[in-house]
C-alpha cells in the first residue's frame, strides 16, 4: 500500500501551497511518535487532565431490554464531553513541538471546537474556530462554551453554511498562515497524514475498551458499534479490534431516510470521489459536485467520510448501517430515561442501531457501544421538538 | 507547435485573464469571455465551477456558486470552450479545475472532451505532482498541456519534480494564501521567478493577488513571461448584475489598464523606487 493510502483511498489532493505543511506535519508526526518525552506529556494530559481512562459501563437496564450484555464506552465522561479531546490534546502538543503559535479548527456540532479550545487553553495556544452559520445557531451552547474557553468563533456564511464549509474556510486560513498556524483537523478525514494522526490519537478508545472487556468478561465482545460522521470515534474504537474476530458496525446519519436526498450517509449511499484532500466515499451529483446533506446531529452532517472507512467498507471488515433522525431521537430519549445517561445526538445513532439489531446476539452476546459524547449540547434543540413529532 | 507555445513564442509578456464558466449565467459567460479577449486577453483561463473551491478566496468562490446556481455543468463548459475557439482561433484556452470534476467523469473521457472542444491546457489546482500519475497518460494522449503550479512554499526538490512533468507554461503562485485581490504583492516574487527560471525553459506566469497595473509591472520586472488576473475581473462581473453594458465597459477598461503594466516604463530615467509603489 502506498504511504498515505488505505487501499486505493486517501492521498493528498490539495493545492501545491499546502504540500509543504503536510510534509512538515508528516515529519513531525514521525518524530514525536518515537519521542518518549512526547508520549510522557500526552499521557499526562490524557490521564491527569482529561480523565482517562474512561469507564466501560455495563448497563443492566439496557442489557435487559436488548437481551444481551451491553457495555457503553464512556467517552461522554471525557473532559469536554466527547472523544474529541483525545485528538486535540495530541495535535495541540504536536503543534507545540513544531513551534506553531496558533491553532485553527473547524467544527460542526461544536464538540471539536470546544475540545480544541480546551487544548489551546491548556497548552497556551490561541484558538480560532470556523463554524457554519447554521451550526452556530443549532449549537449555540457550544459557541458560548468556546468563547468562555478563550477561543474566537468565526461563523462561515458560504455554501451550505455547515461543517463542510467550515472545513473549507479553515483550509483557506491555513494556506495563508502555514508558517505559524497548525490546522487541528477534527476527524480522520482530509489529506494524509491527518487520517492516520487522528486515528492513532483516537485509538486509545479501542485499546482501553479491548482491555476492559477482556478483564470483565474474559473474552472479546461479539459486536462493537459506533456512529460515523468523519469517522474518528468509530476508527478509534474499531482499530484495535480489526484483527480480532469481532463484528464492527459503523452507523451513519440516515436523516429523513436513505431514499430521500436528506441524509449524511456517504458510505451507504455515496460514490467514490475526491473531497477536501482525500479519495473516499462522497455524496455527490453526476458532475462531482458535493451534495448538501442533512442530519439532526450536526456532527454527522457531512458529505464525506475518512478514507480508512472507505477501505474497511470495500473489504467488508466493517459493516455500515444508517439510522434516521427519528430513530436517533428515540434512542436519545430512551438512553436518558433507561440508564440516566444523556447521549450526544451523534452517539444516539449508535444506540439506535443497537436497539434495532441487538436481538440477534442472544443473551450471552456481548455488545460494546461507543458513547462518543454527552448530550447536554443537544438538550435545548431536542426540547423544541414536539414529542409526537418523532 | 501547440497554441500555448506559439503564443509565448510570439508575445512576451502575455496577459492571462480568468473567468468562471457560467458566471454570471450560462449564455452570458460567452459574452464575458468574448469581451475579455476583445479587450486584450492573450490567453483565457476558464474555471469549471465546483461546489468547494478551497484554493479560492471569497470573490472567486462566489463566482463558482453563482455558476452552479445557474445550472452550469462540465458539458456547458466544453460548449463555452468551443464557442471561444470559434471566436478566437489563436487564443489558447486553459481549463482550470478541481480534481473531482475530472475524477467523476473519468480522466480518459475528460481529456478527450477537453481536446475535442479545443482546450489547450488543463490546470488541476488540487492535484499535486504526487497524485498526478492518475491523469498524465490521458493528457499526453490528447495533446493537452498540464499546467503545473509552483508555490512560494515549494521546496527546490519539489520544484524539480513538478517541472519534470510540466508543459505549456508554469503557473507561479505569488503568495501564501488563496486567490483574491491584494493591496500589494509580497516581496518574494523576483526570487521565485529567478529560482524557477534556472530550472526550466518553459514560460513562467505569475498569478494570485495580481490585481492592479503596478502589480502587473512588478511581475513583469521580476522576469515573468505572463501575468494572470482573476479576482479583479471576476469582481466586475459580480458588481454589475443584470447590467451588461456596464459590465462590458468595466471589463474592457480594467483589462486595458492592467495591460499597460505589461509595457516597459516609457521613461527609463525615473528612479525605480518611485515607479514601484503599491
Ligand atoms: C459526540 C460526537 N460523536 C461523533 C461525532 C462525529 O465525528 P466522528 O465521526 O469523527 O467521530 C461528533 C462530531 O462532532 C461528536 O461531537
Amino acid at each position: 500500500m502506498k504511504a498515505g493510502r488505505y487501499g486505493v483511498y486517501g492521498g493528498q489532493y490539495v493545492p501545491e501551497t499546502l504540500m509543504s505543511a503536510l510534509i512538515e506535519l508528516e515529519e513531525t508526526y514521525g518524530r514525536v511518535h518515537e519521542d518518549p518525552e512526547f508520549s510522557r506529556r500526552l499521557d499526562w494530559y490524557l490521564h491527569e487532565y482529561a480523565g482517562r481512562e474512561t469507564p466501560l459501563t455495563y448497563c443492566e437496564n439496557l442489557s435487559r431490554d436488548l437481551g444481551c450484555r451491553v457495555y457503553l464506552k464512556r467517552e461522554d465522561l471525557l473532559h469536554g464531553g466527547a472523544h474529541k479531546l483525545n485528538n486535540t490534546l495530541g495535535q495541540a502538543l504536536m503543534a507545540k513541538f513544531m513551534g506553531k503559535r496558533r491553532l485553527i479548527a473547524e467544527t460542526g456540532a461544536g464538540q471539536h471546537g470546544v475540545a480544541t479550545a480546551i487544548a489551546g487553553a491548556a497548552l497556551d495556544l490561541p484558538v480560532e474556530v470556523y463554524m457554519g452559520e447554521v451550526d452556530t445557531r443549532r449549537q449555540a451552547l457550544n459557541v458560548f462554551r468556546m468563547e468562555l474557553l478563550g477561543a474566537r468563533v468565526i461563523p462561515v456564511a458560504s455554501g451550505s453554511r455547515t461543517l463542510k464549509d467550515a472545513i473549507n474556510a479553515a483550509m483557506r486560513d491555513w494556506v495563508a498562515n502555514l508558517r505559524d498556524t497548525h490546522y487541528l483537523l477534527g476527524s480522520c478525514v482530509g489529506p494524509h497524514p491527518f487520517p492516520r494522526i487522528v486515528r492513532d490519537f483516537q485509538s486509545v478508545i479501542g485499546e482501553e475498551a479491548r482491555r476492559q472487556v477482556l478483564e470483565r468478561e474474559g473474552r472479546l465482545p461479539d459486536t462493537v458499534v459506533a456512529c460515523v460522521g468523519g469517522g474518528s470515534n468509530a476508527i478509534g474504537i474499531f482499530y484495535p479490534f480489526v484483527s480480532d474476530d469481532v463484528a464492527l458496525v459503523g452507523v451513519e446519519a440516515g436523516g429523513e431516510g436513505l431514499d430521500t436526498p436528506h441524509h449524511g450517509a456517504s458510505l451507504s449511499r455515496g460514490s467514490v470521489g475526491v473531497f477536501q484532500g482525500a479519495l473516499s466515499y462522497l455524496l455527490q451529483d453526476g458532475d462531482g459536485q458535493a451534495l448538501e446533506t442533512h442530519s439532526i446531529a450536526a456532527g454527522l452532517d457531512h458529505p464525506s467520510v475518512g478514507p480508512e472507512h472507505a477501505m474497511l467498507k470495500d473489504s467488508g471488515r466493517v459493516r455500515y448501517e444508517a439510522v434516521t433522525d427519528a430513530e436517533a431521537l428515540k434512542a436519545f430519549r430512551y438512553l436518558s430515561r433507561t440508564e440516566g445517561i444523556i447521549p450526544a445526538l451523534e452517539s444516539a445513532h449508535a444506540v439506535a442501531y443497537a436497539l434495532r439489531a441487538a436481538g440477534d446476539l442472544g443473551e450471552d452476546g456481548i455488545l460494546v457501544i461507543n458513547l462518543s459524547g454527552r448530550g447536554d449540547k443537544d438538550v435545548a434543540d431536542v426540547a423544541k421538538i414536539p414529542r409526537g413529532a418523532a | 507547435m501547440s497554441r500555448i507555445d506559439g503564443l509565448f513564442a510570439r508575445k512576451n509578456p502575455v496577459f492571462i485573464g480568468f473567468t468562471v464558466a457560467g458566471d454570471p449565467g450560462i449564455g452570458a459567460s460567452f459574452r464575458v469571455a468574448k469581451a475579455m479577449i476583445d479587450a486584450g486577453v492573450d490567453l483565457l483561463e476558464i474555471a469549471i465551477p465546483y461546489s468547494d473551491p478551497v484554493a479560492d478566496g471569497p470573490v472567486i468562490e462566489r463566482a463558482h456558486l453563482r455558476a452552479l446556481r445557474a445550472g452550469t455543468t462540465p458539458d456547458d463548459v466544453f460548449a463555452l470552450v468551443r464557442q471561444v475557439r470559434e471566436h478566437a482561433p489563436e487564443v489558447p484556452v486553459v481549463l482550470f479545475t478541481y480534481y473531482n470534476i475530472i475524477h467523476r467523469r473519468g480522466p480518459g473521457r475528460f481529456f478527450a472532451e477537453a481536446a475535442a472542444a479545443g482546450a489547450d491546457g488543463v490546470l488541476i489546482v488540487d492535484l499535486p505532482s504526487e497524485e498526478s500519475g492518475e491523469v498524465a497518460p490521458f493528457a499526453a494522449r490528447h495533446g493537452i498541456d498540464r499546467i503545473a503550479l509552483i508555490a512560494p512554499t515549494t521546496s527546490p526538490e519539489r520544484q524539480h519534480a513538478i517541472l519534470r512533468e510540466a508543459s505549456g507554461f508554469v503557473y507561479l503562485i505569488s503568495l501564501e494564501g488563496v486567490t483574491g485581490e491584494r493591496d500589494r504583492l509580497p516581496p518574494g516574487i523576483a526570487g521565485l521567478v529567478g529560482a524557477v527560471r534556472e530550472k526550466t525553459d518553459l514560460a513562467l506566469a505569475v498569478g494570485f493577488g495580481v490585481s492592479r497595473p503596478e502589480h502587473v509591472r512588478t511581475v513583469v520586472e521580476a522576469g515573468a513571461n505572463g501575468v494572470i488576473v482573476g479576482s479583479a475581473l471576476v469582481r466586475i462581473i459580480e458588481e454589475h448584475p443584470g447590467d451588461w453594458p456596464g459590465m462590458h465597459e468595466a471589463l474592457r477598461t480594467a483589462i486595458v489598464a492592467l495591460r499597460r503594466g505589461l509595457i516597459p516604463d516609457p521613461e527609463p530615467d525615473i528612479p525605480r523606487r518611485e515607479r514601484v509603489e503599491g
